[in-house]
Parts: structure tokens; C-alpha cells; sequence
């Protein structure tokens, strides 16, 4: 079994008070239901700053329609949700807008707009913003690097593989700096080398920039290579921790029958005695 | 309860599940449009998806809404002369062609053909962008979809529809003179002369105030079953189905009411 390494200080996870201040993200006691079935029932968990929270659960468990409830795409039923500090269960669409535009999304099958070119995809928000178009090409050309694409400006979504449209979402959500950044199953669908680069950016976004995170998926595989390994700048690549080391601010989170069956590190995850959990990790 | 009883209680039940639901739609439809509307009033603007817009759904439809105008003229007048032709009253032609087009017909069919292109094609694009998530995507970068995706639509198809009108007007009135000099052998300044003296101020008006009205439920009904799809693919193409049958319906019954109403207005002396 692995050692764990030094935990890192940081605020309580319950501490209602973190939920306004400084807390990216809060959920307390959202539920939400879709005709007779209860999809999420009193969730409850705060995100802290430079924190990635990877939340794993079988299929059809809700972990989307969480990522969701966290930027408001989707109102709960009943419980309150605070993106940054900020209370977004009933907040009317315009607000929630230019709240929106401090968090990144990636979209499980990337979402991009087949309309457009790379270049606008990834310059949205600074088209939005009316910003020049030289500030923007200099922009995108850097998000596009930062996901290894800059060949790809010009071309059309329709033209690039489901590697490279995973990428471009990615570049899309980072461009602007956001506060908090949700995948929602990033690799689902890629073979296992797409799967590495992806897995590979997103240590290099919370290694680099430092960015709060939640990151859905169902693969223990690429869970475990986020929190076993560390983004070395002078390779440019993501190297494995020291044997034994996981990531002090890569928690989980286990979504089971609408419930959050597990909210803690790795190691107290690998020691958990819950079967369901052993069955899951086995 | 009897046994007797129970279909009718099914039925019931069944009644209200369905006017209830409607009714849904009927307010969930009233308050698209009304946000439709307000967003023309509110920052941002997309001009350029506007002009984007009325390209498409203007200069895309000047072909179909021309050969419709022309030929919907000329049948007019083949059928009105050889009518008017067993009282000797060949020479009101250009009257009885230009007073169809301009009230009824130009406003009607060029709705219809508009509708049966736009339409459609708004509800299977903004279909298709819901189901792959495209929409959800453009709020969660803080985009409102309905600013940036409708609104630009309503405007556009509302203008061009319109100035296609005028069109479908012209070249109904040119087509009627096609087939009233051409084949009926009649004199086209008697046609022309008699078109224009037939036309009253409330004829314009109740010709050019339709088109708007059309314009308005084509882009929000194409638009709102657009935003309003689910179930995948197949959603998509039952919503594209619907915005032409609903739309194309609406535009017939409005005709009729806006009639109704500038018969009322503007009565006949």
C-alpha cells in the first residue's frame, strides 16, 4: 500500500464559513430529481482554493448533472450551491452569466461549435468581450500551444480527431484564466495514448496555473495517474511522484445512488473499508 | 368504483393531462417570445449576426419567393380573364390580380415558402446544437444563447420577410401582366392602370402589415422548437416536422384574424 505524503494545511471541508469566503465552489445539501427518481440527494462538499476534487461513480449516477449544478447550468431542487462565495441556486440567468465567465467547462464530448474555426472556438469569450483580433489570435495561438494544437487555428471542428476536439475544449476553457475549471469525463471515449496526453494536461493546468478543479470520470486508471504524478516544467511533461506520493490538493469524491458515498484524499480512499468502494477500486 | 366507470375516468384524466400540457407550452411559448422581444432592447447587440441572418434567410429566399410571386400572378390572371371574359369584364384583370396579391396571396405564400425553408432550418440547427450540448456550452462561457442565437433571428426574418413581400408583390403583378398581354391579348397599360386605380391606402397596410406578424412566428416558432428539442437525433427531426406544421397553421389562422381586423379598421366603403 502506498504512503501518504505531508498533508497540506488547508481550510475545514465543513466549515460553513469557507463556503462564502473563499471556497470556489459549496454545495450544501443539493438534491435534485428527475420525475420519480432522486438523481442527487443532500449533497454537501466544498471545493478549497488550488484544489482538484476527482469525482468518480458508475454510470448514470449524476456526476454531469453535478458539474452542471456547479455552474448553474442545471437549479436544483432544494439545497444551495456557492460559486464563488456567491449563492447561484436561484439566481436569475444574466448574473449567472458573468459568473459563468470565471469558470471553464469541458464538455464531455468537447461541444464545439461546428460553425466555427478553431481560432473562434478557442477566442469566444474574447470575441464576446469585443477584444481586437490581433489581441485574440495572440491569445489563442498561446491556449493552443499550452494543448499542443497551434497547427490547428484555422481549421474546422468537423475536420479533428475526438483527441484533438478534447483538446481544443480545453484550450477554450483555459484561455481566459478561469477560477475554477470543470471536465466533466475528459478522456471518455479515447484510446489509451489520447487518454495520456489529455490525463497529461490537466496535471500541467493544476500543476501550472494552480486552478481549482473538479474533474468527472469513471476511469480509476486516470483518477490514480492524476494524483501519482506532478508536471516537471523542464521536460514539459508529466513525470510520477515519488513511490508511494500522491498530490495533497487531488482529493476524491464517489457519487453512489444519488449520495456522496466518499469525500476525502487517497489515502483515506485506498483505506476505506466501505465494500462498495473496495469492490469499486478493486 | 364501477368497472363501467373506468374508461371514462381514464379519459378524463388523460383530457387534462393533455390540456394541461398544452397549456404549458402555450405560456413556456409566450415567455420565449416576450424574452425574444425584451432582448432587442438590451446590450449586447449581435449586428452582425443579424446581417448574417438576413442574408441567409433574405437572399436565400429571393429565388423561391420570386418563381412563387410570377407564377401565382400569371395563374390569376389566366383564371380571372377567362372568368371575367363571359361578362365582358376583361379590362379589371390588372384590379382583380393586383388586389389578391397584395392583400392575401403575396403576404401568405411568401410567409408559407419562408416558412417551409426557415423554419425548418432554424429548428434543425438549433436543434442539433442542443443536443450536442452546443447551447449549454455557450452559457457556460457566459453567452445568452438567446441574445446571441434568437433575437438576431426574430429581427431578421421579421425585416426580410417584409421586403420579400414587396417582391412576391411585384412580381405577382409582373406576372399577371405577363399572362394578360402575352396570352390573353389584352392591352398592359388598360392592366397596369387598372391594377394601380383598384389599390386603396388600407389595402398597402393590410398587405404590409401581415408579413411582419409571419415573420415574427416563423423565427420564434423555428426558434422555440429549436432550443426546445430533446431525444437525440430524432429530436431533432420531429422539431424541424413541427415548426413547419405550427408555423405554416399560425400563418394561415393569424392571416385571417389580421383580415378580420382591418376589415373592421379600415372598412369598405
Amino acid at each position: 500500500m502506498p504512503q501518504a505524503t505531508d498533508p497540506v494545511p488547508l481550510p475545514a471541508v465543513n466549515d460553513p464559513a469557507a463556503c462564502v469566503s473563499d471556497s470556489p465552489l459549496c454545495f450544501r445539501s443539493v438534491s435534485l430529481s428527475f420525475g420519480p427518481r432522486t438523481l442527487l440527494d443532500a449533497i454537501s462538499f466544498t471545493l478549497r482554493p488550488g484544489e482538484t476534487r476527482i469525482l468518480l461513480g458508475l454510470a448514470g449516477m449524476g456526476k454531469s448533472t453535478l458539474l452542471k449544478l456547479a455552474n448553474g447550468l442545471i437549479r436544483p431542487d432544494s439545497g444551495e450551491i456557492f460559486l464563488f462565495g456567491q449563492p447561484i441556486a436561484s439566481m436569475p440567468e444574466p448574473a449567472l452569466l458573468d459568473l459563468r465567465r470565471r469558470t471553464g467547462m469541458v464538455f464531455q464530448e468537447s461541444a464545439l461549435f461546428d460553425s466555427l474555426t478553431v481560432r473562434d472556438n478557442v477566442g469566444w469569450q474574447l470575441i464576446e468581450r469585443g477584444i481586437s483580433g490581433e489581441t485574440i489570435d495572440r491569445r489563442v495561438h498561446r491556449a493552443l500551444s499550452f494543448v499542443d494544437l497551434d497547427h490547428a487555428f484555422s481549421l474546422f471542428p468537423p475536420s479533428l480527431s475526438g483527441g484533438m476536439r478534447r483538446r481544443v475544449s480545453i484550450a477554450r476553457a483555459i484561455i481566459d484564466k478561469p477560477d475554477l475549471i470543470l471536465y466533466d469525463s475528459p478522456t471518455g471515449g479515447l484510446d489509451p495514448v489520447t487518454s495520456h496526453t489529455i490525463n497529461q494536461l490537466v496535471v500541467k493546468e493544476r500543476d501550472v496555473y494552480k486552478t481549482p478543479a473538479i474533474l468527472v470520470t469513471h476511469r480509476l486508471q486516470d483518477a490514480f495517474t492524476m494524483v501519482t504524478h506532478r508536471f516537471d516544467h523542464d521536460t514539459n511533461a508529466m513525470v510520477p511522484l515519488p513511490q508511494g506520493s500522491f498530490d495533497p490538493l487531488t482529493r476524491f469524491m464517489v457519487l453512489h445512488n444519488g449520495h456522496l458515498l466518499f469525500d476525502g484524499s487517497t489515502e483515506e480512499l485506498l483505506s476505506s473499508d466501505d465494500p462498495f468502494l473496495q469492490d469499486f477500486l478493486a | 368504483m364501477k368497472a363501467s366507470h373506468m374508461p371514462r375516468v381514464l379519459l378524463t384524466e388523460n383530457f387534462d393531462k393533455t390540456v394541461r400540457r398544452w397549456l404549458m407550452t402555450v405560456q413556456d411559448y409566450a415567455l420565449f417570445c416576450a424574452q425574444a422581444v425584451t432582448n432587442v432592447f438590451r446590450s449586447p447587440h449581435y449586428w452582425s449576426d443579424i446581417f448574417t441572418q438576413s442574408d441567409l434567410i433574405g437572399v436565400g429566399s429571393v429565388p423561391i419567393v420570386v418563381l412563387t410571386g410570377f407564377f401565382t400572378g400569371g395563374v390569376l390572371a389566366l383564371q380571372s380573364a377567362a372568368s371575367l371574359a363571359q361578362f365582358g369584364a376583361q379590362a379589371y384583370t390588372g384590379r382583380f390580380v393586383s388586389l389578391s396579391m397584395i392583400r392575401e396571396l403575396a403576404p401568405v405564400l411568401t410567409g408559407l415558402m419562408v416558412s417551409g425553408r426557415n423554419a425548418s432550418g432554424m429548428a434543425s440547427e438549433l436543434g442539433s446544437m442542443v443536443v450536442t450540448e452546443q447551447i449549454d456550452a455557450m452559457r457556460a462561457l457566459g453567452t445568452d444563447p438567446m441574445k446571441k442565437l434568437v433575437t438576431p433571428r426574430m429581427i431578421s426574418t421579421v425585416v426580410v420577410l417584409f421586403l420579400l413581400t414587396v417582391v412576391a408583390d411585384t412580381l405577382g403583378t409582373a406576372g399577371g401582366a405577363s399572362v394578360a398581354v402575352f396570352i390573353s391579348h389584352l392591352d398592359g397599360a388598360q392592366y397596369f392602370s387598372s391594377a394601380y386605380q383598384a389599390l386603396v391606402f388600407s389595402d398597402i397596410i393590410q398587405g404590409l402589415t401581415k408579413p411582419l406578424v409571419f415573420g415574427f412566428i416563423i423565427a420564434t416558432i423555428g426558434c422555440y422548437k429549436g432550443m426546445r428539442t430533446t431525444g437525440g437525433t430524432q429530436g431533432v427531426g420531429r422539431s424541424t416536422t413541427q415548426a413547419v406544421v405550427i408555423s405554416s397553421v399560425l400563418i394561415i389562422f393569424s392571416d385571417f384574424l389580421i383580415s378580420r381586423v382591418m376589415l373592421w379598421l379600415f372598412p369598405p366603403l
